[in-house]
C-alpha cells in the first residue's frame, strides 16, 4: 500500500464472470496496473479491499481469489447500491481502484493441524472460496485435517463458482456437500434443503474442529444451535460481518460494533467474541 | 521552559510578527459568535470572548476536504486514476485556542494517527501547526473542563499558555516550539515572580470558579454490555430530533464521509463531516440499518465518548467539557446527566 492509507491503486477489469442465472452477481477479475501495488498485495483469506469507482465512490468487498492465486485478484459483487450497480455494467478493460487489504482474516494460523467446516448461503460465499482454494492448494492441504464444505443458495441458479463446485466435488480430500433450498430440475444430483438442515446431517462432530459460517442472518440463526448440539464451542464457530464502511482503516468512525471497528478489527470474529459485544449489527 | 510576560498593547505587535512565519488564526466576533479566522489584515482579534461556537477542530480537520481529484475523459492517459489533490500546509499557528479545544485535539489524534494508519492530512496540518492557548478566566456555567482531565488553564496540546493578568498576559512556553513563538514574536521580558504568583492564583481562581462537576470513575469499569442495555436510554434519547447539532459542535466528534463528485469530465472525492445522529450513517446498501432507531443512535454516540473510547485507548473518556453541546441542544439534552446516568448504573 501507499503512504496515503485513502489512495485506491489502479487496477484494470482483465473478465467479467456473471456467477448467477438471476444476473444480480458478477465476479471481477482484476490486474493491478503497476506491477509495484500487486507486488505490494499481501493478502490472506477472509480480507476485503475497498473497491473504488472514479465519481462513484467505493465499496467494502471481500476478496474471494486466495494469496495462492497469483497474479489477479477476484471480487465477487452483488448488485445493490449505487457502486455495485454501476460496476455491473462496466466492461472488461475498464479501469477501477483497488484499497487493501484490509481488515483481519481466517485465524489461519489456529486452525492448522485442525479439521476446518466451512458453511455458506448464498452470496457470502466469497472469502469462503479463497478459504477453500487456499486449503486445497498442494503446498497447504497437509495444514489441515478434513475439509467439509456445506453451502447452499435459493435454487442451483444461484450458487456461486459452480464449474469449482463440481470439481471440488468429486476431489477425495474434501467432502463437499453442495444444496439448494429447492430446486425442480430432475436431474440434480446434489442435496436439497436448506442449510442448516444439511449441516444437521453431516457435520456430526466438532472434536478438534474449527467452523467458518458465512451467509444471511436467518441462516446463521438456526446453523449456530445445530452446531452447537454437535459440541461446538463459540470459540470454534467464526464469521465474518458486513457493515456499512467508508474508510476501511478503522478512522471514519461508522461500522462500529461497540468498541471494535469491523473495517479494522474484524470483519472476521468468532462468536465467543461477538458475544462480548453490543448485538448492533 | 520560560515565562514571559507580553504586555496588552504589545499583543497586536506579537500578532503581527507572527504572521510574518505563519498564517494565524485567532477568534473574531462574527454577529453574536466567535470563531477562528485566518489572520489577512482587517480583521479584529477579540479575546472577550468565552467561548467559540465552533471548535477550531477544522483547522485540523476541515468540515469538507478534497481527498484526491480525477478525470474521467477516456481520451486521457490517466482516466479514471485518482491522484492526490494538491495541498499546501504552511506553518500555522492558533492564537487564542481554549484548553479544552487544544485537549480535544489530543483526544483525536489517537484515532487519526494510530500505529497502523495514519492520515496522511491531518499528520501533516497537526506537524505544521503551532498551539497558543488563552486561559479561561471566567469558565461558563456549563464548563465542566475539571472533571474530565482538564481545566481552564490546562497545557495539554498546547505550545504556550496565555495567562490573562488585567494589562499583560503571562506567556508560559511549555514546549520547543513555544519558546521559538515568543522568540519569533519578539517576546523578551521574563515574567518576575509576582507575576507568576498571579498566573497561579488566576488558575485556582478558575477551577474553582467551575461549579459543574460530573463522575467519571466508574466509567472504566463499568461492563460495556451492561451499559448498553441500561435502562435509560429512552429517557435520555425521547425528545432528541436527531438534528446532529451536538455531533457538529463536539471539539471531539470526528466522524467523516467520503464522497465523490463530478462536474463534466473533473471529479473530487471529498471527505466531509459526518454524524452518528443521521439514519444514513450507517444504512447498508440492502436497506439493513444496524442503528434505524433514534435510541440506538443517541445511546452510540454517548458510548463512544463516556465508554468505547474508554476502553479502546486507556485515555480518558472523549469528552472535555467544553458544554458546547449542553448549550446547543434545541431540546437539552444535558451530557452531564448522561455522564451521571452511565457512572451510577
Amino acid at each position: 500500500m501507499n503512504n496515503n492509507p485513502y489512495l485506491p491503486c489502479p487496477a484494470r477489469i482483465e473478465e467479467i464472470i456473471t456467477e448467477t442465472d438471476d444476473y444480480n452477481i458478477k465476479s471481477f477479475k482484476l490486474i493491478f496496473l503497476n506491477k509495484e501495488d500487486e507486488q505490494q498485495f499481501h493478502y490472506r483469506s477472509g480480507q476485503f479491499c475497498e473497491i473504488s469507482i472514479a465519481g462513484k465512490g467505493e465499496i467494502p468487498i471481500g476478496i474471494a481469489s486466495s494469496a495462492t492465486e497469483k497474479g489477479f485478484l477476484l471480487f465477487t459483487v452483488n448488485k445493490t447500491g449505487v457502486v455495485t450497480k454501476y460496476l455491473h455494467n462496466m466492461k472488461e478493460g475498464d479501469v477501477v481502484g483497488v484499497r487493501g487489504p484490509l481488515g483481519n482474516w481466517f485465524p489461519w494460523e489456529t486452525m492448522e493441524g485442525k479439521n476446518v467446516v466451512v458453511i455458506g448461503g448464498g452470496f457470502a460465499f466469497t472469502t469462503l472460496r479463497s478459504s477453500i482454494v487456499f486449503m486445497l492448494h498442494p503446498e497447504n492441504r497437509s495444514r489441515f485435517k478434513d475439509i467439509t464444505v456445506v453451502y447452499g443458495a435459493r435454487s442451483p441458479g444461484l450458487l456461486l463458482y459452480k464449474e469449482e463446485l463440481w470439481e471440488w466435488e468429486k476431489r477425495d480430500d474434501v467432502n463437499v456437500h453442495i444444496t439448494v433450498d429447492a430446486t425442480e430440475d430432475p436431474e440434480w444430483r446434489y442435496n436439497v434443503g436448506f442449510v442448516p438442515t444439511i449441516t444437521e446431517q453431516k457435520i456430526t462432530t466438532s472434536e478438534d474442529t474449527y467452523a467458518l459460517v458465512c451467509g444471511p442472518p436467518i441462516m446463521i440463526k438456526f446453523t449456530q444451535p445445530v452446531l452447537e448440539k454437535v459440541g461446538f464451542t463459540r470459540e470454534q464457530i467464526i464469521m465474518s460481518l458486513e457493515m456499512r464502511m467508508k474508510c476501511g482503516i478503522g478512522i471514519c468512525g461508522r461500522c462500529n460494533i461497540g468498541d471494535k471497528y469491523v473495517c479494522k478489527d474484524g470483519p472476521v470474529f468468532s462468536l465467543a467474541q461477538l458475544g462480548e459485544l453490543p448485538s448492533e449489527y | 521552559m520560560s515565562d514571559k510576560i507580553i504586555k496588552k498593547e504589545d499583543l497586536e505587535r506579537f500578532i503581527k510578527a507572527l504572521q510574518q512565519d505563519y498564517e494565524v488564526y485567532a477568534p473574531v466576533k462574527e454577529g453574536d459568535y466567535y470563531r477562528f479566522q485566518l489572520l489577512k489584515g482587517d480583521e479584529t482579534v477579540d479575546l472577550n470572548f468565552s467561548n467559540t461556537q465552533l471548535s477550531p477542530k477544522s483547522l485540523l480537520f476541515p468540515q469538507s476536504e478534497r481527498m484526491f481529484e480525477f478525470n474521467l475523459d477516456e481520451t486521457k492517459e490517466e482516466a479514471h486514476i485518482l491522484k492526490e489533490a494538491p495541498k499546501e500546509f504552511p506553518p500555522s499557528v492558533i492564537f487564542g485556542i481554549r484548553p479544552c479545544d487544544a485537549k480535544a485535539l489530543r483526544l483525536m489524534n489517537v484515532n487519526f494517527d494510530n500505529p497502523e494508519f495514519q492520515d496522511p492530512w491531518w499528520v501533516k496540518r497537526r506537524d505544521s501547526t503551532a498551539f497558543i492557548g488563552l486561559g479561561c478566566n471566567e469558565p461558563r456555567s456549563t464548563c465542566f473542563c475539571t472533571s474530565v482531565g482538564g481545566g481552564p488553564f490546562h497545557e495539554e496540546g498546547l505550545d504556550i499558555l496565555l495567562f490573562d493578568l488585567g494589562d499583560l498576559y503571562l506567556a508560559k512556553a511549555l514546549t520547543d516550539k513555544g519558546e521559538r513563538l515568543l522568540e519569533q514574536g519578539g517576546v523578551s521580558e521574563d515574567a518576575d515572580a509576582d507575576t507568576k504568583k498571579k498566573a497561579d492564583a488566576l488558575k485556582q481562581e478558575a477551577e474553582d470558579k467551575i461549579t459543574s462537576h460530573v463522575p467519571t470513575d466508574k466509567l472504566k469499569d463499568k461492563e460495556a454490555l451492561k451499559l448498553f442495555d441500561a435502562p435509560f436510554w429512552d429517557e435520555v434519547a425521547f425528545a432528541c430530533i436527531n438534528c446532529g447539532t451536538c455531533t457538529f459542535v463536539c471539539p471531539t466528534c470526528w466522524c467523516f464521509d467520503i464522497q465523490d463528485e463530478v462536474q463534466k469530465t473533473q471529479g473530487d472525492r471529498i471527505r466531509n463531516w459526518d454524524s452518528c445522529m443521521f439514519p444514513l450513517f450507517t444504512l447498508h446498501a440492502s436497506g439493513h440499518n444496524p442503528r434505524s432507531e433514534k435510541v440506538q443512535r443517541v445511546r452510540q454516540r454517548f458510548m463512544h465518548k463516556l465508554k468505547y473510547y474508554v476502553d479502546k485507548y486507556d485515555n480518558g473518556v472523549a469528552c472535555v467539557g467544553c458544554g458546547r453541546c449542553v448549550n446547543s441542544c434545541p431540546v437539552n439534552i444535558d451530557i452531564r446527566e448522561v455522564f451521571r446516568l452511565m457512572n451510577e448504573l
